[in-house]
């Protein structure tokens, strides 16, 4: 049990609460004429005019120091906006790993030059990024991965494939995990990131059409592509190690929560009214309130850990398993409820539109960032099984 | 939670009331020792103000007393009989010294009031009973009694007699949501405790030649008792916590007065429902864990299973609780996120 020190009650203190009511009038301006179907994509909704208008703000790369353009705020603070966005549906997509994860990790292991050049550009949703993970040949056994890059008299020259990078094509960047010493065989060693400049010769993207008919994740080939010395972030040999400090960023926040949130809005405006009102929907409204109950409080226990200084991969796992699994059951319980109406023709359709692109897009809510078998894993070796 | 108090009940359980002394108060023999132990070392006023001689503590603090009731599988009602000292205390209404348990009552056609399935009623001396609004004190030996499913509850029928004579309170409990909360808490630690020696008993039992906690089927198994038992307990402990200005008018329930006073209903409802629905889980996948052993009445898992079904089934089923949380998300006003705020948020202090 070492490794799972299990959960804390946490407090959001007033100061990042305070946050909440700017917010909401800020999306309920923008977001006006949006429909429910176009914003349960939310953190996979692209709009890079809606990303600079946060960064006006000052809403983006809020918990980055102030001397790097940041708001020098609290992860609390981050975790009020991201509620915000979410649950609103706002398209958050195009600055949505750079302001979670990539500029953090910049911050952390970013020489001083790195940070000058990327956090200002980060916060004013000016520089998109996207995270080089997958390759065609490596999904969930990341270690095996084959892109490599070699130390040439200008830098690295990088080659190799990524795949399922979402917003590759829209991203300025690339943070890329890829093999600087050794081969495959050597799993975990000798791996290093590097930042990839995706307008580099040699760089080429391509856009996969997903199951909803969206195009969010890409392929991304390497040809010979020269990298400066600067592309190198953190330690070289180090890959694998800060990896693992990014993905409890990337695992235990609210979109693993909250990617349903729209739908059960939506679902939920429908059965306030007589032709939509129901006991069986009743109680399943109180069913799926009491699992996301706990969750937002096990969510905010892990950020109190996050602005403690800590990395709690393993309670980041736990939140994220069972996160996504009440995200898949929202649309799952809702279509149910709207398959089993006497008359179904009172449905409204932007409900059901809204619940079909749900149900499409669920699948993906736990494989990305990590599966469901390998968190499970991950857990089993927090509680010492292996 | 309060470390200093738990640690000594922990302690005091850990000596006095072992698998043994549970199973031979589940097969009749009289809880006096036990209910001695606990009562000599001031657990039972706990809740009670200083000025009437308890401890004066909250339910934030005493939370971790329940969550080891459940842990220990004490059989008597003492998460109640805290509550209800501290009540009884409060309105100058002579306490007694014996376990009290928490009643619903019902008035039958033939005139008498009936309180059915009470939790821990066979070792409680009195019981608190509300029916329509009214909260009395009833002694259990002048009612007429019907064993339940569970060996420890009881089911009680009073002559009319008996309620207009009983103390009544000046200020009524809601009984079953006060029941509601700390059972929520006693499941919460018999997760657990069930899911750790899941995951001991993981480690040692060997198949195949290597601990049946090496294959990938049962490491995923107890991943996802891990993930119940940490969800459920962490919508228990919420429970406890003083609610946010704006959570207790959230349902119609009138709420909770005296020492539970500011423990809002929803998140009662919520506490309720999350450890039910995990009870359910947690007791399958520790059986399945276990495999025929933990099937024997020798093996002591079934003590602590019995009680996440029985528990489970008392003060609301999930399905209740869900009905309450639901009629809260109805409000035209509100957004979901709202509730889950008014529902999840803790104080700042």
């Amino acid at each position: 049990m070492t490794q799972l020190a299990g959960f804390e009650p946490a407090a959001i203190p007033a100061e990042d609460e305070a946050l909440r009511p700017e917010v909401r009038a800020f999306l309920a301006h923008h977001l006006s004429g949006l429909s429910a179907e176009a914003r349960a994509r939310s953190w996979s909704g692209y709009d890079p005019a809606f990303s600079r208008a946060l960064g006006a703000r000052g809403w983006l790369g809020i918990t980055l120091p102030r001397e790097y353009g940041g708001g020098g705020r609290s992860p609390y603070a981050r975790y009020v906006l991201v509620e915000e966005f979410l649950c609103a549906g706002a398209p958050v997509g195009s600055h949505w790993i750079a302001d979670r994860q990539s500029g953090p990790l910049i911050l952390k292991y970013g020489t001083e030059d790195q940070r000058r050049f990327h956090l200002p550009r980060i916060c004013q949703g000016e520089s998109f990024f996207c995270i080089g993970m997958s390759e065609p040949g490596s999904g969930s056994d990341l270690a095996s991965i084959r892109t490599r890059a070699r130390r040439n008299d200008e830098g690295w020259v990088l080659n190799g494939r990524k795949i399922w990078t979402t917003n590759a094509h829209h991203s300025h960047f690339m943070i890329a995990l890829v093999r600087t010493s050794g081969e495959p065989t050597d799993r975990h060693v000798g791996l290093s990131q590097l930042i990839v400049d995706l307008s580099r010769p040699g760089v080429t993207v391509r856009p996969i059409t997903d199951l909803t008919g969206d195009r969010h994740f890409c392929e991304v080939f390497f040809d010979d592509v020269q990298l400066g010395p600067e592309a190198l972030i953190g330690a070289e040999g180090q890959g694998w190690a800060q990896v693992t400090a990014e993905l409890a960023y990337e695992r235990s926040g609210p979109e693993r929560i909250y990617s349903s949130m729209v739908l059960f809005d939506e679902w939920l405006a429908w059965i306030r009214t007589p032709a939509g009102q129901s006991p069986g929907a009743t109680r399943l409204a109180g069913r799926i309130a009491s699992h996301l109950a706990p969750l937002r409080a096990m969510s905010i226990a892990v950020t109190a850990r996050l602005a403690a200084g800590e990395s709690p991969v393993v309670e980041a796992a736990l939140v994220k398993d069972l996160g996504t699994t009440l995200e898949q059951q929202i649309p799952a319980l809702i279509a149910d409820d709207l398959a089993s109406r006497d008359d179904p023709s009172q449905v409204p359709a932007e409900l059901l539109a809204t619940l079909a692109y749900v149900t499409r897009i669920s699948p993906s809510f736990s494989l990305r960032g990590g599966t469901r078998e390998i968190l499970r894993g991950m857990i089993a070796r927090g509680l010492g099984l292996r | 939670m309060d470390s200093m108090i738990s640690d000594a009940l922990a302690t005091l359980l850990a000596d006095r009331c072992g698998a043994d002394v549970v199973r031979a108060i589940e097969s009749g023999a009289p809880p006096t020792e036990l209910w001695q132990a606990i009562s000599e070392a001031g657990f039972a006023d706990a809740m009670v103000s200083e000025a009437q001689g308890g401890a004066g503590l909250s339910a934030e603090a005493v939370a971790g007393c329940w969550m080891l009731a459940g842990r220990h599988a004490v059989p008597l009602p003492l998460s109640e009989t805290m509550i209800a000292r501290a009540m009884l205390s409060e309105q100058s209404i002579t306490v007694p010294d014996t376990p009290i348990a928490f009643g619903i009552g019902h008035r039958t056609p033939a005139g008498t009031l009936r309180a059915v399935g009470i939790s821990g009623g066979r070792t409680a001396g009195a019981v608190l009973v509300t029916a329509a609004g009214d909260t009395r004190l009833l002694n259990t030996d002048n009612g007429r009694s019907e064993r339940c499913a569970f060996e420890l509850d009881l089911t009680l029928e009073w002559p009319e007699s008996a309620w207009t004579a009983a103390p009544r309170l000046a200020v009524s409990l809601d009984t079953r949501l006060a029941q509601a909360l700390v059972l929520s808490l006693q499941i919460a630690g018999a997760l657990d405790a069930v899911f750790r020696r899941s995951l001991a008993w993981a480690n040692e039992r060997e198949q195949f030649g290597k601990p049946i906690g090496k294959f990938q089927a049962i490491q995923h198994q107890l991943a996802l008792m891990a993930e119940e038992s940490f969800a459920a307990t962490m919508a228990a402990r919420i429970a406890c916590l003083p609610a946010p200005d704006g959570a207790s008018s959230a349902t119609a329930s009138p709420g909770l007065v005296g020492a539970l006073a500011g423990i809002a209903p929803l998140r009662v409802a919520t506490a309720k429902a999350r450890t039910s629905e995990a009870a359910l889980q947690v007791a399958q996948m520790a059986h399945a864990v276990h495999g025929a052993i933990g099937f024997t009445h020798e093996f002591d898992l079934q003590i602590l299973t019995r009680r996440l079904h029985a528990w489970r089934q008392t003060a609301g089923s999930e399905s209740a609780w869900h009905d309450q949380i639901g009629r809260a998300l109805l409000s035209p006003e509100t957004t979901s996120l709202d509730v889950l705020r008014i529902t999840t948020d803790v104080v700042a202090g």
